[in-house]
């Protein structure tokens, strides 16, 4: 097991950059999402880590050494590609022997070791199929099999659970945390579902167009979101963007948004006047007749515990979260709570938050 | 698919298309099956048979072409062929009937021979190198890949023959005239450019993402071309191999130029046994159908992946 460390790693195809710039460091035994939109470079960042694709400039290191221009064969990696690529000339125990044929290992470890994964994995009792006949799940199994059965540096996955239908999905996320728990391996998955890099990562890491806006714990990127990309993509429904124009000064403690006084966390920088948001979460908002910001009912979705209930704010829809026993009608005008505490402002011109006593406790702590 | 059989479906051929369908094709077999009938029924006639008009169906079946195709004869005198004691083999009995005797056996076989190592080694050849040149353009960037592959291509454009001239002039120079080697060399020529476009559909399918799996797991490029690669590419290796060798089997214009003795393949071998001793019908028909049966037997294995190469892999696994 080892470090993953990303310095300046860009990759051009021809003109078009794939990949900006990244930076990350995935400590020994974490587990990284890369999460991002289709097409956001993704795949190409796990691919250059893997050895598949060069980069432009930049650096890797695994576990402190610098493998940038090494073959893929020699940087002891494991990946598990989206579509599994398993050998359809082999059978399943074939498949999960193969990379340690490459490593000439002897025979008898061979069968040991490719047995004592099948256990782990649940899949022993189908070593001998051949894995054309195989269901979605039982591939994905033995596409990790292959994987975890050389105990390499690291596990590189690109989008796994991608093919599988949403309620085995679920399964295997806890499967997979499950695994990653008792084995401990550096980890980097990539995927364009938030709610698996929550569920799953140590780190997330959230790419846009090459650029990885924001890492850090999915608490982190949840709470405090570095960009109002961030902010949009986790989350669901996503944070609300209340759009104001003013100028910010250094202490402030609130805000002006259509002539209503909010209460912010502590600004700590002076800002000339532009266009700001105020960043809210559904969750954080709640209905309240003596608050000034209000809005008419828009609609509502029911979601058993609690119901989303859209408002028209003049400027376009605030989503808040409340309990599901509240009753409104459509059109019904309703006054909103923000938990100021929790709030987030960005700055729209550049898309990044405003520092604040929010973010700021972030850094230091 | 419904239980109600009122209404017809939009995909499936109605039973009525697919009787004419069935017509059709069943028609089509035969009508290019009798002109290969008609040759294996002479071969088993005997000469008189094979003339006689209006031409015979039903006939005494005799072996003589056969024996006629595999042996040279003389003519002997009824005398000397009793003093010769009892017939050894039934051909022996056949030619003496007809007042000759087995001087020796003809060239037919080596012949024969020599077709088969000409067309089997030059398939083999153009596979081979068809394969690790189809893999090349398929997996990198190879500069002016589509000018090289329509200039692969372009090769065939022009009949062979226009080049037969040339090609014999050089082989003189190069003592490769009448050689197995030189034959081998020209059929794989030939035939590369149709492997090359071939294979290259066929590897085009296969994910790079098994080759990059072994690669990951410790294996190298070339590993990894012959352990995952090469296994899946085997449909399209059979397909390719037939159109090859089918090539290298029939071909007759450059053997009749450039082959004339050593090395010298059945296709203009088989025309000359007409003149051995009057119109010999039934040895060329036996030359003719134990020529057919190879290509037959090899296409019926590989029938299945042949079809597949027709359809350039639109019939997925
Ligand atoms: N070999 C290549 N040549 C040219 N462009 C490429 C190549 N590989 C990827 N790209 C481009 O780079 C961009 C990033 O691709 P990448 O596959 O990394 O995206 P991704 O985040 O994995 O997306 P997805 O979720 O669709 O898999 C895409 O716009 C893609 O078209
Ligand atoms: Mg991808």
């Amino acid at each position: 097991m080892a470090e993953i460390r990303i310095e300046n790693l860009r990759k051009e195809f021809g003109a078009f950059s794939a990949v900006e710039d990244s930076s990350f460091v995935v400590r020994d035994g974490e587990f990284l999402a890369l999460l991002g939109p289709s097409g956001c470079g993704k795949t190409t960042t796990l691919r250059m880590i893997a050895g598949l694709e060069l980069p432009t400039s930049g650096k890797i290191f695994l576990g402190g050494e610098d493998v940038t221009f090494n073959r893929a064969r020699e940087r002891d990696i494991a990946f598990v590609f989206q579509l599994f690529a398993l050998y359809p000339h082999m059978n399943v125990r074939k498949n999960i022997a193969f990379p340690l044929l490459a490593q000439g290992v002897a025979k008898a470890e061979i069968r040991a070791r490719v047995e004592e994964t099948a256990k782990l994995l649940q899949i022993d009792h189908i070593l001998d199929r051949s894995v054309s006949g195989l269901a979605g799940g039982d591939r994905q199994r033995v596409a990790l099999g292959r994987a975890i059965v050389r105990r390499p540096k690291c596990f590189l996955m690109d989008e796994p659970l991608g093919t599988l239908d949403a309620e085995f999905r679920d399964l295997m996320v806890r499967e997979l945390r499950e695994l990653h728990n008792r084995i401990r391996a550096t980890t980097v998955y990539v995927t364009h579902d938030q709610l698996e890099a929550m569920a799953m990562a140590d780190k997330i890491a959230v790419m846009n167009h090459g650029i990885i806006e924001q890492f850090g714990t999915p608490q982190e990127i949840y709470n405090r979101p570095a960009t109002m990309y961030v902010a949009d993509f986790i989350g669901s429904p996503p944070m609300n963007f209340l759009r104001f124009t003013a100028g910010l000064q250094k202490g402030a403690r609130s805000v002006v948004v259509d002539g209503v006084d909010i209460s912010v966390p502590e600004i700590h920088l002076d800002l000339a006047e532009s266009e700001f948001a105020l960043g809210v979460r559904p969750e954080d908002i709640s209905f309240s007749d003596v608050s000034p910001l209000r809005g008419a009912v828009f609609g509502s979705e029911y979601h058993g515990t609690n119901q989303i209930v859209a408002v028209e704010m003049g400027k376009g829809l605030v989503k808040a979260r409340v309990p599901a026993d509240q009753n409104f009608r459509i059109g019904e005008t309703v006054g909103l709570e923000l938990n100021y505490d929790r709030l987030s402002l960005f700055d729209c011109t550049s898309g990044r938050a405003v520092p604040s006593s929010r973010y700021a406790e972030h850094h230091h702590g | 698919m419904s239980s109600v059989n009122t209404a017809h479906s939009v995909v499936e051929p109605s039973r009525t298309s697919k009787r004419i369908a069935a017509t059709i094709v069943i028609a089509y077999a035969v009508i290019t099956m009798i002109p290969l009938v008609w040759i294996v029924l002479t071969s088993f006639k005997s000469p008189p048979d094979s003339i006689s008009y209006p031409p015979k169906i039903v006939f005494q079946p005799t072996l003589e072409g056969y024996c006629n195709l595999f042996t040279t004869r003389t003519r002997q005198t009824p005398e000397y062929i009793t003093s010769l004691g009892a017939p050894t083999s039934t051909c022996d009995e056949i030619t003496r009937s007809r007042n000759m005797v087995i001087a020796g056996p003809s060239n037919y076989w080596p012949r024969f021979q020599n077709s088969l190592v000409i067309a089997f080694g030059s398939t083999f050849l153009a596979v081979s190198l068809g394969t690790l040149a189809a893999y090349g353009f398929s997996r990198f960037k190879v500069p002016l890949a589509e000018d090289l592959l329509f200039f692969i291509l372009s090769t065939r454009m022009m009949p062979p023959i226009a080049v037969a001239i040339p090609i014999y002039l050089m082989y003189r120079q190069l003592g490769l005239s009448d050689t197995a080697l030189g034959m081998i060399l020209l059929y794989t020529a030939v035939n590369v450019s149709l492997a090359v476009w071939l294979l290259k559909g066929f590897i085009d399918e296969i994910p790079r993402e098994y080759e990059e799996a072994a690669m990951i797991d410790g294996y190298t490029r070339m590993q990894a071309f012959f352990k995952v690669v090469l296994p899946q590419a085997t449909t399209g290796i059979a397909a390719t191999a037939i159109f090859c060798l089918i090539f290298a089997w029939n071909e007759y214009a450059f053997a009749v130029l450039l082959t004339s003795g050593a090395a010298q393949t059945a296709p203009p071998f088989i025309p000359t046994i007409i003149g051995e001793g009057g119109q010999d019908w039934p040895a060329v028909a036996a030359g003719t159908t134990i020529f057919v049966v190879p290509i037959l037997v090899f296409t019926i294995l590989l029938r299945k992946q042949l079809l597949r190469g027709i359809t350039f892999g639109a019939v997925r696994k």
